[in-house]
């Protein structure tokens, strides 16, 4: 009911605020009544979360982000904040497109050479490792304490001996990755190969099927939520280790030697450039595993909508 | 019959333990050069008793404030850590009790804070160090920051969903006591969200802790387990590396079995 008019109030803030940041040059009228705008906007903002509907959902988070954009952008330029502490967005935006050359080749070397290898040579041996660790429980039992240590221990430290076996090139990084990736993949689907249920694998037995055929037909399918948080984890955890294991040495491409190198040059705009581009390849990894764990699960109650939260 | 248990437990990691102390044996006979492959200078798998001796000598052979001393480099690390880690408490908590009361920050904000979590948040940590350097800060304090950063959202998701854990009929029977927003807080949420707070909080202190050593890596730190890995790493030595490595396993290790004592101190004070 109240939708519409909080929404179009935000909206027509956020762009007023927006034009007038444009306009004002320098500290001024036109940044106060653009920041009068902003608090507005979130003022109107307010009233729109409050409603219900999928327009206030969807729509709620992105005008958020759009007016914290909008008073990062006044702040640093009403303050007059020094460029070398926070750049504001538009010059994070600018470099982004002076750079945008320099950037694809360092995601192609960052996301193609090292974290997507590594990342399919770690998560498939833990897999596989699980698998086995499923067929005998001594195995599992001697992996999981092992594994749960693993967990809280900063395996990105094995960068320097990678990079010493390995040398400078992608090779050492993805090594770091398939290290980091392998044992949340193995807990996440030892997990989820105990999830089919005792009645369902006397069903299965009751049916004379083969353990291949119970694997593919029943406890495959059981796993997949596990498996689908485990490629999630390891998405992001990929992405880390290869641009940590870029901070230790590497040559002139990636997003960790951007990051260290313009760091050097007190360029903070374009290392804020780099940073935006491991966070939209960061989220791109990770929506694009939600919409095939969507498809994939439609069947889990995580996937059925129209829940409400307390 | 206690006895065969713990043989049960402890027989299979054992049994991983020495395969995997077996084909580092293997690795450091074949990959040095020979003679003596289990003991050169400089070698590309140091052997198992070399790695041990390393280890031995960096943690005892020094006194404990001498700059060759890795307890010297733990303490320091884990320092920084532990305020990070403490700052990430506070602060993640603060914003989740925001985030719950505020439908504001729940619809706005928390689906970023989810977001976040697919960022390579460790990706700022140099940047911090040397925006905080410019403003004349150094030392323990832009670590922590960095740690602070990435133990924050673990607290924070983990909190909101404690924060909520609470059944909606003991909310329905607070609300006719006429409770306000702050008794409901304390007498109800908080306590609820107990079971939730410590597993968020051995994730935070896991990455507050890789958080402080990759803080140590840029602009030459000299003291803490990053910036000894960093000097093995520039200059070849592989064996300070491996020791510095168990050692920081070791201090994490520790640090996270600690928090699981006072887990369960906690566990067993709310029975009591």
């Amino acid at each position: 009911m109240r939708t519409a008019p909080a929404l179009s109030g935000a909206i027509a803030a956020l762009s007023g605020a927006a034009a007038l940041a444009l306009v004002g040059p320098q500290p001024g009228p036109a940044l106060v009544l653009a920041a009068v705008c902003v608090v507005g906007g979130f003022h109107a903002l307010a009233a729109l979360a409050e409603g219900d509907g999928r327009a206030a959902e969807v729509l709620t988070p992105a005008l958020f982000a759009g007016l914290l954009l909008m008073a990062w952008e006044l702040g640093t330029r009403g303050f007059e904040v020094p460029p070398i502490l926070l750049p504001p967005p538009s010059a994070i935006g600018s470099a982004f497109w002076d750079t945008l050359d320099d950037l694809s080749l360092d995601v192609q070397y960052t996301v193609l050479y090292a974290a997507i290898p590594g990342f399919l040579t770690g998560t498939g041996l833990g897999l596989v490792a699980a698998v086995a660790a499923d067929r005998s429980p001594f195995l599992a039992r001697g992996l999981m304490p092992l594994s749960s240590f693993a967990s809280v221990i900063p395996i990105i430290g094995v960068a320097p001996v990678m990079i010493m076996w390995f040398g400078l090139g992608w090779q050492s990084k993805a090594a770091v990755v398939v290290l980091v990736t392998f044992f949340p993949a193995f807990v996440n689907m030892l997990a989820g190969l105990g999830q089919a249920s005792a009645i369902e694998r006397d069903l299965m037995a009751s049916y004379a099927a083969t353990d291949w055929q119970t694997m593919r037909k029943l406890r495959l399918p059981a796993a997949l939520p596990f498996l689908f948080a485990a490629f999630k984890i390891n998405a992001s955890l990929a992405l880390i280790a290869a641009i940590v294991a870029e901070f230790f040495a590497t040559p002139v491409h990636g997003i960790g030697f951007r990051i260290s190198a313009e760091i050097g040059r007190l360029a903070l705009d374009r290392v804020w450039a780099a940073i935006a581009v491991a966070a939209l390849v960061g989220s791109l990894s990770y929506a694009l595993l939600a919409l095939a764990e969507a498809s994939a699960t439609f069947w889990h109650p995580s996937q059925l909508s129209g829940r409400k939260r307390p | 019959m206690r006895m065969t248990s713990w043989l049960r437990r402890a027989l299979p990691v054992a049994a991983i333990l020495c395969s995997v102390l077996a084909v580092w044996s293997v690795a450091a006979t074949f990959a040095n050069p020979w003679p003596d492959p289990w003991w050169n200078d400089r070698p590309l798998v140091p052997s198992p008793p070399q790695v041990a001796i390393a280890t031995w000598n960096g943690v005892f052979g020094w006194p404990v404030d001498s700059p060759r001393s890795l307890v010297y480099h733990a303490a320091v690390t884990i320092e920084a850590a532990l305020a990070g880690f403490a700052l990430a408490a506070v602060l993640g908590t603060a914003l989740a009790a925001a985030i719950v009361h505020s439908r504001l920050l729940d619809r706005g904000l928390l689906p970023w804070v989810v977001v976040s979590q697919s960022v390579p948040v460790l990706a700022t940590a140099p940047m911090i160090v040397v925006v905080l350097g410019n403003l004349g800060l150094s030392g323990l304090l832009p670590k922590a920051v960095i740690s602070a950063s990435l133990a924050f959202f673990p607290v924070t998701i983990g909190m909101c969903k404690g924060l909520r854990s609470a059944q909606s009929a003991q909310m329905e029977l607070l609300r006719t006591y006429n409770a306000s927003v702050s008794q409901v807080f304390f007498k109800l949420r908080w306590p609820a969200s107990i079971p939730y707070l410590f597993p968020a909080l051995k994730v935070a202190l896991a990455l507050a802790i890789t958080g402080a050593i990759v803080g140590e890596l840029p602009t030459g730190a000299q003291a803490g387990l990053g910036a000894r890995l960093l000097i093995a790493s520039y200059n070849g030595l592989m064996l300070l590396m491996w020791a510095t490595l168990v050692v920081a396993s070791g201090t994490a290790g520790l640090a996270v079995g600690a928090l699981a004592l006072v887990e369960r101190g906690f566990a067993r004070f709310l029975r009591a």
